[in-house]
């Protein structure tokens, strides 16, 4: 059960029950899908970029509670953020998804992301968490493809 | 390891002995997350009983050689294992002869084989192939594969909101341009079970050959292909408590003689010169390489094995635990069950309003509890019921009333979480 209340975090259930910058974006100048095909995951992620700032992000789609309320938690750390800050918290937060159950978590530079530290216990979970991730940075580097995590 | 000096105990008695069943099964007697398993997973893969694999440990150990080709003792002894398999299968499965029954890899493999072979030879252009709308991936994308190489088209039969096959509209579909109907005996993520003799009689009335992917159903109910009367039959050997990377495609002689080979290679040929090759008889001219020897004779023990405890046995006993499972779930508030047809194989596919499958699941894997989330690969049934996924529980003999409490129990504190 601890580990199960480490995953299922208050925070991670209430931007699930009520996910921020949820919706589409008016003044949106990029556009990027995502998909995880394993589990049916799908969003989209808007984005308003003004020169190198990110002005205004939003996400729509469905998925489960990891993935919705990582999208929720990311669309609000990203805004007002630099590409160059954006790409920084992708590259941190990815580490940590990805990194050994036991790895340190920088609660500091990670800010409320680190409450994701738990899909680490859970490795078919990671996808669930970083999949709006990918989304976002897709977004930013204008790839044009749909994201799959597979 | 040290379960395998033990010895099996004996098949199980007249009356289905449940604990003594679960004693058979090692895995069932692991412990998940510190809970006991309760495992639900059975339309994924089954567990397997001892004399599974003490054979595939008694082959390994004291009879490994290769097969149909050796003149030495443990060749011979190989060869024998190998073939009584088949023997005993065809047995099982009530088809004509042995040579009916090719060992391939499982169903994928088996419905591969028929559309490469049989497809590519009888399919053309214009020509149509109907499939239903709860077809496994397995079951749709070899013909899909085959339609666009050939500019043949695919058909596919809708179902009803219960997740029934619309027999009316399977009617409609057929014409003389029906080459192949290639449908499923139960669904894998619905647990409907389908009309196959009636299905196979009617494409017949148009010469229309029919293959029914056997893989929900083997494990489940009684299945006489010379009964059903289909023209080909696949199933998995994983699925029916076997090993893995064995499984049996059952098609009629005269078809399988006309066929071309599939693979070629060795044991497929009689004789080879740069000239010509001349192919071998049945079975073999679809059996070209050295086989999964071990996955092959450890079939019979899994045959066996369900043989001893009987089919019928096993169906009124499954069909009693589901809709005991049925009743339970049906009183979870929130709860959805998709895929309701009034006949089922132990399957039950549900959505909860208040999680996202996969939290069911990991939720459920807390307390070790073992579903399938996701869409099966069944990704048109989850289209046509509109949802992104299910959550799965699947029975098998072995499963209990007790271990259905724990999932209910496991999904009232899923829906808690979420509340």
């Amino acid at each position: 059960m601890s580990e199960l209340r480490e995953l299922y975090q208050q925070i991670i259930l209430d931007h699930n029950k009520n996910p921020r910058n949820f919706g589409p974006l008016a003044d949106a100048n990029r556009h990027q899908e995502g998909y995880n095909p394993l589990c049916g995951d799908h969003l989209h992620v808007h984005l308003q970029l003004e020169g190198d700032v990110i002005q205004g992000i939003s996400f729509e789609g469905s998925g489960c509670a990891i993935s919705k309320a990582s999208a929720s938690l990311m669309t609000s750390a990203l805004k007002g953020k630099s590409v160059a800050e954006a790409e920084e918290l992708f590259t941190r937060f990815h580490e940590m998804a990805t990194s050994e159950a036991d790895a340190p978590v920088d609660r500091e530079k990670l800010g409320k992301m680190a409450v994701f530290a738990g899909v680490r216990e859970f490795p078919m979970r990671v996808k669930c968490a970083t999949l709006a991730w990918h989304t976002a940075k897709a977004a930013l580097d204008e790839s044009g493809d749909a994201v799959s995590t597979e | 390891m040290s379960t395998l000096v033990e010895q099996p105990s004996a098949p199980p008695a007249k009356r289905l002995d449940v604990e003594r069943i679960r004693r058979d099964f090692p895995t069932l007697q692991e412990r998940i997350r510190d809970k006991p398993l309760v495992y639900l997973d059975n339309a994924a893969t089954t567990q397997k009983p001892l004399t599974v694999i003490y054979a595939l440990q008694r082959y390994y150990a004291a009879e490994n050689a290769n097969i149909h080709r050796g003149v030495h003792f443990l060749s011979q002894q190989a060869t024998f294992a190998y073939e009584r398999s088949r023997a005993r299968i065809r047995q099982f499965i009530n088809a004509e002869e042995n040579p009916e029954l090719i060992f391939v890899r499982g169903t994928t493999e088996g419905i591969n084989l028929v559309a490469q072979t049989f497809g590519r030879q009888q399919i053309g252009t214009g020509d149509e192939i109907i499939v239903s709308y709860m077809e496994h991936h397995s079951n749709i994308v070899p013909w899909q594969m085959l339609c666009e190489e050939k500019g043949a088209k695919l058909q596919v039969v809708p179902i009803d909101d219960s997740g029934q096959f619309l027999f009316d509209e399977y009617e409609k579909l057929l014409s003389e341009r029906t080459k192949l109907v290639a449908v499923t005996h139960a669904s894998n993520a619905l647990g409907s079970i389908n009309p196959v003799k009636e299905i196979t009689a009617l494409a017949h009335r148009w010469g229309a050959k029919v293959l029914v992917d056997g893989a929900q159903a083997v494990p489940h109910l009684s299945v006489d292909v010379g009964d059903m009367d289909c023209d080909f039959y696949a199933f998995s050997g994983h699925k029916l408590f076997g090993p893995t990377g064995v499984g049996i495609l059952y098609g009629k002689r005269e078809l399988l003689e006309e066929m071309p080979p599939y693979h070629g290679g060795g044991e497929m040929i009689r004789s080879v010169t740069f000239e010509k090759t001349t192919y071998n008889d049945l079975p073999n001219k679809f059996e070209a390489g050295t086989p999964n020897i071990a996955g092959g004779i450890a079939m019979e023990a899994a045959v066996d094995y369900v043989n001893a405890i009987g089919r019928e046995r096993i169906a009124a006993y499954e069909t009693d635990l589901l809709d005991y499972g049925t009743e339970l779930l049906s009183q979870i508030d929130g709860l959805n069950l998709i895929g309701t047809a009034r006949e089922k194989v132990g399957v039950l596919s549900f959505t909860l309003d208040a999680a996202h499958p996969h939290d069911i699941g990991t939720i459920l894997d807390t307390e070790g509890i073992a579903i399938r989330t996701g869409h099966h690969c069944a990704q048109p049934v989850m289209q046509r019921f509109g949802v992104p996924a299910t959550a799965r529980a699947s029975l098998a003999f072995y499963n209990t009333r007790e271990e259905i409490d724990a999932l209910a129990a496991a999904l009232r504190k899923v829906i808690e979480v979420f509340s």
